[in-house]
Order: structure tokens, then C-alpha cells, then sequence
């Protein structure tokens, strides 16, 4: 009974992560939409609602109802189960990140090893989804993303590394205690692992295939990629998984690097300001997301040639040379381990 | 450990794929069904699918993936070594200089080699 | 039963099925897909038996490398079955004797008078704290040569998958971006004087 009643709240306590999750999701597409337009002298979605507000609702009943197609020769079970694949770890993965001091679904001590593990699992959406379509731009766009992906994992991997060397512990709620500190937004880890923090981002934007890395979609080369021949609810969870994948960048962005739920002005403001918030997080949250649509309208995508060698040639060499470094100065007593 | 802080991440990956099943089952059931040849064919541009698309592909993202599992090794034991580095200290840095030591000739090779090369 | 029975016994079965569905399945791509299914409800077992750290590790390295390669190769190398399947009667009773003879070798080891519980005592009570501090405490220290070979196995994989995969390829066009912005203006631009040409010289 007591085992009943455990499962019952936990299954709560995921409903509480996720519904705001996908609520996000569907907001985040339109401040997608609107950001870029404004940067572009447009005004974006103006006519569902209020500024266009309930657009995301407008567009999430369009996609439902709109015709399921499974392409002829596919293979139908791989092609069905291919978005779920790409869901259920961008989802999963949320299962470690915590909110504020304490508030976390899950407290295994190896949290940061289980994301990295639940990143390196949404590659087989990809891939598959690709392959079971049976078409040659979906195979194409499959092929170019999986190597994209696992290129920049490495990347992704080593600035992790660097952040463990500095926090000394893999649970994430730790990692962000490890962050506090007199010194303010010095404390953070951006500071001692500046070209970790820049690598760890621009990997992140690469593993979610957004632009100017999105070579798996490229519209205007190969259509839409991997998922060219989804239609309907399908598509909506590819869609789903990649903005879902977008914001969990950002928290690890903000927890890993940016102190998380930490005050920037702790000890020099007295009062609400200066306390750590989940209102902190939030808004430091809010500003990787806002970064990753700024990228989309700024730069020009990337060539497959110079993203593999920026992956390979530039960022694998810069974080095993940080990793050395940071390494040495922990263990020389130069920079004091957080905890 | 505590076995019971994976009830969570258990259930999180049940309730992630419920999530997509019912997306799916939802959208199967809401929107219409009338297929035909030519909507189910594979798209392309304005011709016929000549071929089968699933086609041999260049023998470079073989070596990608290769790559990737030693590094992803490697990965995998620096992860242990940076929690307990203030532990085993100087003498964790030889260990791991060592070993990095070692992948580093290797990383040399291969970008020696052209294996890093995209043309 | 306790729970954690219960989960033990649902999840070898999931796996045995998937271990079987591997071998048995015509499908490469599917039978891909449940060797994947395969190492993760291991890495789950693994979960049960408190290896937390290894069992991360195994769904990190072997379902998000591994088995992205295998998917790669099969994907991707075209394999057609019915050629494989020719002369299957003919090798059958080869194949059936050696089979039989890894079984009952396999037999000899794993059987209870080597592998028995009463011939390795139980584990002294389950790591206290985490266990990836406790495996780095060890990995670097006591076991420092294994795992120095390891990296010197890794080389080796990298030398061989260079040299058994790369090839140069001959007339192809890349850029090196580092000669492309180190170009200065002398040696791009060229100033040509052309002298002015007056009106009577080109006159009609």
C-alpha cells in the first residue's frame, strides 16, 4: 500500500515536471516565431488571440488532426517507433535536473552521467526515423545528423568533465552548492571554465540539430531532413523531443555553468534580489533559450565540412587541453574544489 | 545508493512514452485516412522514386562512429577520475596523464592521417 | 515475493526474449534494435544489483556508441540474406557439432562446482556512498596498470580503424580555412596601370 501510494506521487511529481514542460514547448514555438520576426521588421504570428498569442494551440490541433501517412516500402514498426525514441529520453532526462535547492524528481548520485547518457540515446530517433522512411532525403539528413550528434558529444563529454573537475561530484544539486560563494557570478563556473562553458553551448546547439548547425533538416537542401516524411502527431513529437531537448540544454547551461538558482548578487543586495531563487534559474533559463533563437536569426547554416572540423579539430583539442589544465590547478591547490 | 531514487527516472521513462504513444494513437484517430499511390511515395523532386533509398554510404562515417566509441570511452573513465581527484591527487594526475597521453598520439595520428578530414 | 524479485525476474525475461529475438529475427536493423532493448534491460539488472556507475556506463557506451556503429554498418552495407541462407542443409551438422561442443565446454566452466555460491563468499555489504567515488578511488590507484592498458588497447583501435578504414582520396577540393584568412591584400589584388587612351587614337 505504502509502495502504491509512493509510485501514485512520484507519477504526480513527473506530471508536475512535464506538463509544464510541454506547456513551454508549445510557448517556446511561438516566441521562436515572434523573436525572429521582430528581428527581421516582421510582427510573426498576429491573428489566433490576443498578439497572436494562442497560436501554439491553433498550430498543436492542426498537427492532430491532420492525416498520419506511413510512406510505401517503410518499414512500418521501426517507423512508428522512431519519435517515440526521440521523446522518451529528451523527456527522461528531466529526471535529475532540479529546480531549487532540494526540489529534484530524482537524487542519484551520478546525475550528470545519466544525462550524458540520456543525450547520447536521442540519436536513435534520428537514425531511425531516417532509415525506416525509405526515402533519400530522410536517410541523408539520418546519416549527416548521427555523425553531427556523436561528433559533438565528445565535445559535450569532455566540457563535462571540466565541470566535474571543479565541482567534485556528480549529483546535480551539488554542483550547483559548489557554486556559491562570495565572490558572485565569479564563483560560477563560467569563469574558471570559460572555453568549457562556450564549447559546452555551442555542442548543445549542434546535438539539437538547431541552426547553424541543422545540416540534418537544411530545408533548403534536403527538405526537412530525417523527418521529411513524417506528417501529423508524428512530426509533433519530433518537434516536441527537439524543443524539449532545446530547454534542457539551457537549465544544464544555467545549473552547470551560470550557478544555477544562485543570486548574482548574493551578499551585496539585501533582500529578495540578493537570496537564491528558482526566479535565478529561471531567468538564466530564459536567456540560453533566448540565445538559441537569436543563433537561428543571426548566422548563416554551417557546411558539413567545417562543422565536422570544428567539432573534431577545434573543440575535442581546446577541452582536453582545459581539462589538463583545470586537472592541475585543482590538484595544485591554485583553484578550491567547490565542496 | 539508494535503489528507490530510480523509481523516478523508471516511471519518467513510462510516462515519457505514454506521453508519445497517446500523441500518436491521438492523431491516428483524429485525422483522416485516405491514402493513395502517390501520396505514399517516398517524396521527391517531381520523379519517380527510381531506386531503393537505403544505399551504401561512405566507408567516413564508419570511422566517425569508431572514433566516437574510443572517445566515448575515454569519457566515460575520465568521469570517475574528476569526482575523486582531490583524493588520489598528483598521483591521479600521472595515472590520467598517461592515459590521456596515450589517446592524445592516437588523436595525433588520425588528424596526421587525414581521418578528420571532410572533402 | 519483494519487489525487487519481482523486477529481476521481468527483467531477465524481457532480456532473454530480446537475446533471442536478436538471433532469430531475419530483419538486421531489427535484430539491431533488440540488442539495444538487450543492454538495456542489463544496464537495469545492473541498476537492482547497485552498480549504479556501470550501469549508466553500459547504456552510454554500448547503446550510444556501439550499437550506433552496428546500426551504421547494417544500415548502410546492404545486406542481402538469400545468399547467406544457401547451403544452409550442407552445414548444418558442422554447425550443429560445434555448437554442441561450445555447449558442454561452456557446461564444464559455468557449472556450480567452479561458479557455485557456496565457492565465492558474498560481497562485504553494498559500497557506502557513491559508487562512481568509490571505482575512481580504485581504477587510478591500485589498478593503475589495467587501466593504462586499456588506454594502450585504445590506441591500437584507433591506429587499426585508420588504417583499415581511411583512404586518401585523390583530386578533391578542400579549403584550409587557415590559408583562407591569412591571406594578405599583396597577394590577392593586383593594381594593372592601364594608360588613358585618347579620343583621336580610337577616333571612327
Amino acid at each position: 500500500m505504502a509502495d502504491l501510494l509512493l509510485v501514485l506521487w512520484t507519477l504526480l511529481k513527473i506530471l508536475l515536471v512535464t506538463v509544464p514542460i510541454i506547456v513551454t514547448v508549445a510557448f517556446y514555438t511561438l516566441a521562436e516565431r515572434k523573436v525572429i520576426g521582430y528581428m527581421q521588421v516582421r510582427r510573426g504570428p498576429m491573428h489566433i488571440g490576443p498578439f497572436g498569442l494562442l497560436q501554439p494551440f491553433a498550430d498543436v490541433f492542426k498537427m492532430l488532426f491532420k492525416e498520419l501517412m506511413v510512406p510505401a516500402n517503410a518499414d512500418r514498426t521501426l517507423y512508428v517507433i522512431a519519435p517515440l525514441l526521440s521523446l522518451a529520453p529528451a523527456l527522461a532526462a528531466w529526471a535529475v535536473v532540479p529546480f531549487d535547492e532540494g526540489i529534484a524528481l530524482s537524487q542519484i548520485d551520478a546525475g550528470l552521467l545519466y544525462l550524458l547518457a540520456m543525450t547520447s540515446l536521442g540519436v536513435y530517433g534520428v537514425i531511425l526515423a531516417g532509415w525506416a522512411s525509405n526515402s533519400k532525403y530522410a536517410f541523408l539528413g539520418a546519416m549527416r545528423s548521427a555523425a553531427q550528434i556523436v561528433s559533438y558529444e565528445i565535445a559535450m563529454g569532455f566540457a563535462l568533465v571540466g565541470v566535474l573537475i571543479a565541482a567534485g561530484t556528480l549529483n546535480l544539486e551539488k554542483i550547483v552548492l559548489a557554486q556559491a560563494g562570495n565572490l558572485g557570478p565569479f564563483e560560477w563556473f563560467w569563469w574558471p571554465l570559460l572555453p568549457l562553458f562556450v564549447i559546452y553551448f555551442i555542442s548543445g546547439v549542434a546535438e539539437t540539430n538547431r541552426a547553424p548547425f541543422d545540416v540534418a533538416e537544411g530545408e533548403s537542401e534536403i527538405v526537412a531532413g530525417f523527418h521529411v516524411e513524417y506528417s501529423g502527431a508524428a512530426f509533433a513529437v519530433f518537434f516536441l523531443a527537439e524543443y524539449a531537448n532545446m530547454i534542457l540544454i539551457s537549465f544544464l547551461a544555467a545549473i552547470l555553468f551560470m550557478g544555477g538558482w544562485l543570486s548574482p548578487f548574493q551578499g551585496l543586495i539585501p533582500g529578495f534580489l540578493g537570496e537564491p531563487s528558482p526566479i535565478w534559474l529561471a531567468v538564466k533559463v530564459v536567456f540560453f533559450m533566448f540565445c538559441f533563437l537569436w543563433f537561428r536569426a543571426t548566422f548563416p547554416r554551417y557546411r558539413y565540412d567545417q562543422i565536422m572540423r570544428l567539432g573534431w579539430k577545434i573543440f575535442i583539442p581546446i577541452t582536453i587541453v582545459w581539462i589538463a589544465v583545470i586537472a592541475v590547478m585543482v590538484v595544485g591547490g591554485v583553484v578550491e574544489r567547490g565542496v | 545508493m539508494d535503489l528507490v531514487e530510480y523509481l523516478p527516472i523508471a516511471l519518467f521513462l513510462v510516462v515519457a512514452s505514454v506521453i508519445g504513444i497517446a500523441l500518436l494513437s491521438l492523431g491516428s484517430l483524429l485525422g483522416p485516412r485516405r491514402p493513395d499511390s502517390e501520396k505514399l511515395s517516398p517524396y521527391e523532386c517531381g520523379f519517380e522514386a527510381f531506386e531503393d533509398a537505403r544505399m551504401k554510404f561512405d566507408v567516413r562515417y564508419y570511422l566517425v562512429a569508431i572514433l566516437f566509441i574510443i572517445f566515448d570511452l575515454e569519457i566515460a573513465f575520465l568521469f570517475p577520475w574528476s569526482v575523486v581527484l582531490d583524493e588520489i591527487g598528483w598521483h591521479g594526475i600521472a595515472s590520467m596523464g598517461v592515459f590521456l597521453g596515450l589517446l592524445v598520439i592516437g588523436f595525433i595520428y588520425e588528424w596526421k592521417k587525414g581521418a578528420l578530414e571532410w572533402d | 515475493m519483494p519487489i525487487e524479485t519481482i523486477l529481476f525476474f521481468a527483467l531477465s525475461t524481457v532480456l532473454v526474449i530480446a537475446a533471442g529475438a536478436v538471433v532469430t529475427l531475419r530483419n538486421p536493423v531489427h535484430a539491431a534494435m533488440c540488442l539495444v532493448l538487450t543492454f538495456f534491460t542489463s544496464s537495469m539488472l545492473w541498476v537492482l544489483l547497485r552498480a549504479e556507475f556501470l550501469a549508466i556506463a553500459l547504456v552510454l557506451v554500448y547503446v550510444g556508441a556501439v550499437m550506433v556503429l552496428f546500426l551504421f554498418v547494417v544500415m548502410m552495407l546492404d545486406i542481402n540474406t538469400t545468399p547467406l541462407r544457401e547451403g544452409f542443409a550442407r552445414y548444418l551438422p558442422v554447425g550443429l557439432l560445434i555448437a554442441a561442443i561450445m555447449a558442454a565446454q561452456m557446461i564444464a566452466v559455468l557449472g556450480t562446482q567452479h561458479f557455485g555460491f557456496d565457492r565465492y563468499a558474498a560481497p562485504a555489504a553494498v559500497v557506502e556512498g557513491s559508487n562512481t567515488e568509490a571505482l575512481g578511488r580504485l581504477l587510478y590507484t591500485q589498478y593503475v596498470y589495467p587501466f593504462e592498458i586499456a588506454a594502450v588497447i585504445l590506441l591500437v583501435a584507433i591506429v587499426a580503424a585508420i588504417a583499415l578504414t581511411h583512404r586518401r582520396r585523390e583530386g578533391v577540393k578542400t579549403q584550409d580555412p587557415g590559408k583562407q584568412t591569412m591571406v594578405t591584400k599583396a597577394e590577392r589584388l593586383r593594381v594593372v596601370k592601364v594608360g588613358s587612351e585618347s579620343k583621336e587614337g580610337r577616333g571612327a
